[in-house]
């Protein structure tokens, strides 16, 4: 069952660099994480590639296999044609490091840019009461590994760096709409508006629902179905409802 | 000589996962400046792994349930071996820790009421397991993640910097616990993406490194189990107590060979999954332990009948500890009644509806039909024991988590021993996370507020050279060291290999003296081919460099493993010996204590009589009498010695 596959593997560094040429071996069952593996260990053992779990749950081993962005580790082998040339790349969107290993750091400066998450004051720990049915949508953005392979798909900033300053990416409006969603969240009592929030912090306007992000999660989000479509319309209920409108100009001016 | 970048911090915690994390944010609430440095990116440490669920006795489930449950079966579990004061204070602590995370925003699975559910786990009297789907590990390294991120934007808030008094160092390493004297001043420790060396002067240490998986070949664990807190430890003077003890989890992937040792979480047991062999029979009705013959259902009927009536019914052995099912796999498979790829069967799809699977195992049956082409909803798993776990660890003060003999140095999580005795629970780690994560950081911090401004531990120089050259070491391996080891530079992936290969076939599951004596003689001659490591390449982001370095940890804890395993001449929880198979009261009392030789330099290195570990026995402390009283007097003859129950 084993074969000769014919590899190649970008190496380089912030200076530059270039796809370089293996011939190496193939057994069942494997998959394109397990022949860096094997390439580390043979050929190349310098050879930067990041990695955790190697089972889908820790979202490090992002790369892009063909052009596809996708976790290394859930890449299985059997996907491709023995006698096709398997091209891995880093993310295009982030700085490369080395060799398969980029800078992601963007994504850990918009996190930090969301409000966390306030816990109502009038409730203790032990205290909270949710409805399962009430928690099933914000369990399923919870399920976002952080692989930040949406991000490094989304045409926003794939194309244009300079969004990145206005943008939070699919990722992050997710982690809003999660937030927004949240049955006990007391942003609004806190003087948060996440809504606002979304669109003028995080650049929501940017979106417009291409829904490349959720064809690349490897955790099956819809991402732009159940979250940034959903967060659109929200938004777009709180700034061009006149009612709401009113109705939010009045309760401030109460305060 | 390279520069080394210097900063100083009151509080530095050695690993970002459950255990590190807590004490991080608990440090910082106390009004400390605290750093965490650790291996992989922020968010990404193996509790990301963690599957079923935190234990704590809530009793949102079954309303019987309360500490003193969730401690019997923690001793029990440990046969008897835990430290009974931690075991006291997870059990007491541990629903605080997981109502406290619903406050920082965790979203768990919820009962008709509204409440967190609960679900049953191996071991556990009542459902106890707190839960999200099967993956309660991804939300509670994701709600840590995101309170230190609160804490971050506070401090923005307050002194226009989010990591004025909270940094995370991600994708750097720690090689040295640095001293000044006695006492704890700091650590030493590298960059990966630049290679840079760093040092970080504080007076108090947290380790919260996780575990030793990565010396074996079959492993749940993730590269970062390399064992670095467990060694940093011993190199720092601290000590190692119950390394022999290691648990194999019954249930791991077994084909295809590239994700052998791949977790399969005991919830699909929990949720009413059975173990078959070939001949399709439920073997684990044959392997009930006398100790536990009370507990556990004597037919599948009654068995089956547990799920919904846990009242008047005892539950399938399918849900004993997992040192009884591995070894129960182990013995089938060993019989020729195993699955066609070396395992047992693990079978949920005749046992409840494909969309109840698909809702409460929804990473099983994604991880099964991506990686292995296996439809659970359809056809059995196949599944055999991997390497998961080390209830072995540095030895703490219970209360403050601090490292015995080593002042300012703490350790919680799986890097601490005692809290487990000989075997884990499932659950009960993530529990453990959060009850001793917070209280070694809130002692830490204590500790390091004791020190007046700029009286705290120095860092001395030649320490930081002797570290930078030790870390240097790879790039010059060719020749060696004339005294210790010479010749041509090693492949450390092979010594990995190598060192992986010899922990499994020889100090595995099942264990006997000659095996572990040969185990003993292949260390020594791995650590001196180790002290020949290099690497290719230069600094910058260089994995063959970083493994050369991690060698060093594994050696060492793989030599306690090795050693504590010898000398252990019975049979308990996750240590079992094929020439010592009962369990022996006498031995209840003996924990193992591993310390570094003095002498640990030169041609101990490659003596493998002599070694690097030195072994003592030491006579744990009584249990205490409120505590035994929890208990039935007929089920403690069967740990404790006649001695032990007349005084």
């Amino acid at each position: 069952m084993s074969y000769q596959a014919h590899f190649k593997v970008w190496r380089g560094d912030k200076d530059g660099g270039g796809l370089v040429d293996f011939e190496v071996a193939v057994n069942e069952g494997e998959v394109v994480l397990d022949i860096i593996h094997r390439l580390q260990a043979t050929a190349a053992p310098d050879l930067a590639v990041r990695w955790n779990c190697k089972a889908g749950k820790c979202g490090s081993c992002s790369a892009e296999v063909n052009g596809r962005p996708r976790l290394m580790c859930m890449t299985r082998m059997s996907v491709f044609d023995p006698a096709e040339t398997i091209t891995v790349t880093p993310m295009r969107s982030f700085p490369v490091v080395r060799d398969l290993v980029t800078d992601v750091s963007y994504n850990y400066a918009k996190a930090r840019e969301v409000p966390s998450f306030v816990p109502p004051k009038e409730l203790g720990p032990g205290q909270y009461r949710m409805k399962q049915e009430d928690v099933g949508r914000v369990q399923e953005f919870r399920k976002c590994i952080e692989c930040f392979l949406c991000q490094n798909t989304c045409h926003v900033v794939r194309d244009h760096e300079e969004n990145k300053t206005a943008f939070a990416g699919p990722r992050f409006l997710m982690r809003v709409a999660e937030l927004d969603m949240h049955p006990l969240d007391a942003a609004d009592e806190a003087g948060i508006d996440r809504r606002r929030g979304a669109r003028e912090d995080h650049g929501l306007g940017y979106c417009n629902i291409t829904k490349c992000c959720t064809e690349v999660c490897p955790e099956h989000i819809k991402i732009t179905d159940n979250a940034l479509i959903p967060l659109k319309e929200r938004v777009v209920d709180r700034s061009y409802d006149p009612l709401v409108w009113l109705g939010s100009k009045i309760r401030r001016r109460r305060t | 000589m390279t520069r080394v970048d210097r900063q100083s911090w009151d509080v530095v915690v050695v690993g970002a996962g459950g255990a590190g994390l807590r004490a991080a944010i608990e440090a910082r609430e106390q009004g400390l400046r605290c750093a965490v440095i650790c291996k992989s990116l922020f968010g990404k440490a193996h509790t990301v792994m963690a599957e079923g669920g935190i234990a704590a006795s809530m009793g949102n489930v079954n309303h019987n349930d309360n500490w003193q449950v969730h401690f019997r079966d923690t001793m029990r579990g440990g046969k008897f071996l835990n430290n009974w004061r931690m075991a006291e204070l997870h059990a007491q602590e541990a629903p605080d820790r997981v109502w406290e995370l619903e406050t920082w925003g965790a979203v768990f699975d919820r009962t008709p009421d509204g409440l967190i559910s609960q679900r049953n786990f191996g071991g556990h009297e009542y459902p106890r397991l707190a839960h999200v789907g099967d993956r309660t590990g991804l939300e509670l390294i994701r709600t840590l993640q995101q309170k230190i991120v609160s804490l971050q934007q506070e401090d923005e808030r307050e002194y226009g910097d989010y990591e004025a008094r909270l940094k995370v160092f991600q994708e750097c390493t720690v090689t040295r616990v640095l001293k000044e004297n006695r006492r704890v001043s700091g650590v030493f420790g590298y960059e990966r993406e630049s290679g840079r060396f760093f040092v970080i002067e504080a007076p108090a240490v947290v380790l919260a490194t996780g575990g030793i998986g990565k010396s074996f070949k079959v492993t749940s664990n993730s590269w970062e189990y390399t064992g670095d807190g467990h060694a940093l430890a011993l190199l720092a003077g601290a000590r190692l107590v119950n390394m022999e003890f290691v648990q194999f989890h019954p249930t791991g992937m077994v084909w295809p060979p590239s994700v052998k040792g791949i977790l399969v979480t005991e919830s699909v047991r929990g949720d009413g999954g059975v173990l078959r062999n070939s001949d399709g029979k439920r073997f684990m009705f044959d392997y009930v332990p006398d100790v536990f013959k009370e507990k556990y259902a004597e037919s599948e009927a009654e068995g089956d009948r547990w799920y919904t009536d846990p009242d008047h019914n005892r539950r399938p052995p399918e849900l004993l500890p997992r040192d009884e099912v591995a070894r129960a796999i182990n013995a089938e498979v060993k019989a020729g009644r195993g699955s066609p790829h070396g395992g047992v069967f693990l079978d949920v799809s005749t046992r409840m509806p494909a969309e109840v699977i698909q809702r409460k195992l929804p990473s099983m049956h994604h991880q099964f039909k991506e990686l292995a082409d296996v439809d659970i909803t359809a056809e059995p798993m196949e599944v055999g024991p991997t390497c998961h776990y080390v209830m072995g660890g540095v030895e703490v003060d219970p209360d403050t988590a601090a490292a015995v003999g080593v002042p300012g140095l703490f350790a919680a999580g799986e890097v601490a021993g005692g809290m487990h005795g000989s075997n884990r629970l499932g659950g009960n780690s993530l529990s453990d996370l959060l009850v001793f994560g917070r209280r070694a950081g809130l002692h830490a911090a204590r500790y390091a507020a004791g020190f007046a401004t700029g009286a705290a531990p120095a860092v001395p120089e030649a320490d930081i050279a002797l570290a930078e050259a030790e870390a240097l070491r790879p790039f010059g391996a060719e020749g060696g060291d004339q005294h210790v080891s010479h010749g041509p530079a090693e492949n450390p992936y092979t010594l990995h290999q190598e060192l992986q290969q010899a922990m499994s076939d020889l100090v595995g599951i099942i264990r006997r003296s000659g095996e572990m004596e040969e185990a003993l003689h292949r260390l020594s001659g791995l650590r001196a081919r180790a002290r020949r490591a290099g690497v290719e390449g230069h600094r910058q982001f260089n994995p063959g460099w970083h493994l050369a370095l991690d060698l060093r940890n594994m050696l060492l804890v793989s030599e306690c493993v090795a050693r504590a395993a010898l000398e252990r001449t019975e049979s308990r929880g996750g240590h079992t010996r094929d020439d010592h198979p009962g369990m022996d009261r006498r031995w209840r009392r003996v924990n193992l204590v591993c310390r570094l030789a003095d002498e640990s330099a030169g041609h101990a290195v490659t003596d493998s009589a002599l070694g690097l570990i030195r072994l003592e026995r030491q006579e744990t402390p009584p249990i205490r009498p409120d505590l035994l009283a929890l208990f039935e007097k007929e089920e403690l003859t069967k740990y404790l010695t006649d001695e032990e129950l007349t005084s």
